[in-house]
């Protein structure tokens, strides 16, 4: 056993364990569920920072659980594996879900299911970080399906309103398909691989035993499983209904981790997902297309937080990219600079929301920046990171992601990479284009609600201005030298050099100063010339609004017929031959007991009688057969 | 030899006296005498097979027979005392209550 293995156990089992005590005491003192389950997460984060002092250097650390099946040739322990790669998220995950945690406890103070609430978030994180520690894949996989549970509980959190219970199963049945390819993935790397355990898959002589097809089938598998959870085209309609959940939620689970689970899985398993260059070629084009959908989508919601969900949905399709273009550390850096911004939009659309008395719509906000003007300052810092623009936190993951783009060495998609590159570009533009015009409509201009917006308690506003710092100065601070980021478990990064100095860095920012500036332009100086827009771009804006018709057509083709299907099975199956069998055995035992009952006379000559005939009967059969 | 087939008819004509009675007696009491006599028939058979085996298994077995025959006709004929309280009969025919 090497060194540090009580502190990898203790990331995962704090929270396991402040699941259970946040529960079982909140339920009694209903305030201290949210101080518990924060400490759970906080202690997971300091462990998680002892060890990522060390994994810096190279070393990494594992830790066995316990064994989970151990029978004849096959043993699968539940092992923990900790380096450089899983560090990373390890710390997004426990630091941005500890302020999470934290301002939860003023957001949901006053919900009556708060015990329940919290338990559930503490497991998230636990399930969350059995993912990304997991050595094997099956342990991945059941990190992979408890945030998936905990995403349909926590979506579904307020249950007696049938659309949020029914958003909550849009998920989990979501999840689900894309669960398919995960297991199919983990069929075929075990059957020609022989192993599943990360470290070895990275082997070249372990990926050598996938003949061409099955590398080809693995790697697609493992894509399928990535759109699932990363709400990528065909699988993503699920992630803006799991808006339904409480604010806090979609901060941690549908912007900062769980979604960001796909990514992960890429970069860990990377060797599989490159062997085949058809399969960064098929994510390139599902990415873009993902990327490009969201981003228009989420130029005409009206939702505040519609807004950010789909351009989580747009931002996560951005890392595919970097994905596709082989520069996973890339990718994991936007992660991280994903995780700061979008963790501190989404809380302070939360603050918003709980200030403006569960509005939601921005059509009725405005004029907020003077009532909060934390919160206002934290989203405007948050807006102008993921616009990119230069210093801010997204300009170094975002630029990064446009310069492997351009720099991809795929031979399926060297052709097109300047095309891919210029439409990126245009979606880098959308992207800031929607979040400033977010920002315009809730904060700028006046006030167009009823009731009296107020700025959110210290408990909400610390996490989120700390957030706000990070949105800020996490780009240069933590993942700036992109090359030095993650080094180890990830390819090493290989970025086309470019002029330094200021000039790179102002060209760098255009897409968003442009995009910002244009919404600036359209919400505030000329109301006349947008309308004309509007008119103008109407159709379009109503095939936007419907999200392209994913829905409808996933629907027509998917949900409707495998109704059908399941009605005629319902009438054939279930109807005729189960219950008319079950009804059968029924109706025939009950008319034999009818018979049968006859001679139940009462006289005990009678019962004599036949006991003696039954007697002399078995006698004669037995001696027959002797 | 012979003493045998003595020995086993008179036991196979006690046991079908017992049987017929059992079914055909109405008095409680009798019924109860006609199962005892069925008994003795049974252990009557085990005497006779004793001797001709030459070993004493089957009288051991009649032992048996007895000691449960005794406890049988106590519980037996306190059951008989019960129902001739509940019924103030103790005719087979009229304790039929237990009937579909």
């Amino acid at each position: 056993m090497e060194s540090g293995d009580l502190r990898l156990s203790l990331v995962v089992l704090a929270p396991v364990v402040g699941s259970v005590a946040s529960y079982l005491w909140g339920r009694r003192a209903p305030k201290m569920a949210g101080v518990v389950a924060s400490a759970a997460v906080l202690i997971s984060f300091i462990c998680s920072l002892m060890l990522w002092s060390g994994a810096r250097g190279g070393e990494t650390f594992s830790a066995a659980l316990s064994s989970w099946i151990s029978y004849g040739g096959i043993s699968l322990p539940i092992e923990l594996y900790f380096d450089s790669l899983s560090a990373v998220m390890c710390l997004v995950v426990t630091g941005v879900g500890f302020l999470i945690h934290v301002y939860s406890a003023g957001y949901m103070a006053k919900d009556a299911g708060v015990a329940r609430f919290f338990a559930y978030l503490n497991l998230f994180v636990a399930a969350m970080l059995i993912l990304v520690l997991g050595k094997t894949l099956p342990v991945i996989f059941i990190g992979w399906e408890g945030v998936g549970l905990c995403s349909y509980l926590l979506i579904g959190f307020w249950f007696t309103d049938t659309e949020y219970a029914k958003a909550g199963r849009k998920a989990f049945v979501m999840n689900r398909i894309g669960d398919v390819g995960f297991l199919v993935a983990m069929a075929v790397l075990y059957t020609a691989c022989g192993t599943l355990d990360v470290v070895e898959l990275g082997r070249a002589d372990v990926l050598a035993r996938l003949s061409p097809a099955l590398a080809l089938v693995a790697g697609l598998a493992l894509f399928v499983a990535a759109t699932g959870k990363s709400a990528q085209i065909p699988l993503f309609t699920w992630l803006p209904d799991a808006m339904a959940g409480p604010t806090p939620v979609s901060a941690l689970i549908h912007a900062a981790t769980m979604v960001t689970a796909g990514i992960y899985l890429m970069g860990r398993v990377h060797g599989v997902v490159e062997l085949d260059p058809l399969v960064p070629a098929v994510i390139m084009w599902v990415a873009l297309a993902t990327a490009a959908v969201a981003a228009t989508t989420a130029l005409v919601q009206n939702d505040i937080k519609k807004v950010l969900a789909y351009s989580t949905v747009s931002q996560l399709g951005f890392m595919f990219l970097a994905v596709a273009a082989g520069q996973y550390a890339v990718a994991l850096c936007h992660v991280v600079t994903h995780a700061f911004f979008k963790a501190c939009l989404f809380l302070s659309a939360g603050s918003v929301i709980h200030g403006c008395h569960h509005e939601q719509d921005m059509r009725k906000m405005g004029g907020l920046l003077r009532h909060m003007p934390v919160t206002a300052i934290c989203y405007g810092a948050s807006t102008l990171a993921i616009a990119g623009v230069c210093p801010f936190a997204g300009y170094y993951s975002k630029h990064a992601i446009l310069s492997a783009i351009a720099g991809v060495s795929n031979p399926l998609l060297v052709g097109a990479a300047p095309w891919i590159s210029y439409c990126a570009t245009a979606i880098a533009v959308c992207t800031a284009v929607y979040m400033a015009r977010s920002f315009i409509m809730t904060f700028l201009g006046s006030y167009r609600g009823s009731g009296h917006p107020h700025e959110a308690p210290a408990v909400m506003t610390v996490p989120v201005g700390i957030l706000g710092v990070l949105s800020v100065v996490g780009g240069f601070l933590l993942v700036h030298p992109i090359e030095s980021f993650v080094v180890g478990p990830l390819p090493a990064t290989s970025l086309p050099q470019e002029a330094g100095g200021v000039v790179s860095l102002i060209v760098g920012s255009l897409p968003g100063i442009f995009g910002i500036a244009l919404a600036a332009y359209l919400g505030m100086a000329a109301p006349r010339e947008a309308e004309a827009a509007r008119r103008w771009l109407a159709p379009l804006g109503r095939v936007f609004e419907r999200k392209y018709y994913f829905d409808e057509a996933l629907n027509f083709l998917f949900v409707a017929p495998i109704k059908r299907v399941s009605r005629v099975v319902y009438r054939a199956v279930d109807q005729s031959i189960v219950e008319g069998g079950a009804g059968a055995i029924g109706s025939v035992t009950q008319a034999v007991g009818e018979l049968a009952c006859r001679i139940t006379t009462g006289q005990v000559a009678t019962y004599v009688l036949l006991m003696f005939l039954a007697a002399a009967a078995l006698f004669s059969v037995f001696s027959q057969v002797r | 030899m012979t003493s045998m087939v003595a020995y086993i008819g008179v036991s196979l004509v006690l046991f079908t006296l017992g049987a017929i009675g059992v079914c055909i007696r109405r008095n409680a009491i009798v019924v109860f005498m006609c199962i005892e006599m069925m008994l003795n028939a049974v252990n009557l058979a085990f005497v006779a097979f004793s001797k001709l085996q030459g070993n004493l298994d089957g009288q051991v077995a009649v032992f048996f027979v007895m000691v449960i025959a005794a406890a049988e006709s106590a519980v037996g004929l306190a059951i008989i005392i019960s129902v001739f309280r509940s019924i103030v009969s103790v005719e087979t025919t009229d304790a039929a209550q237990l009937k579909w």
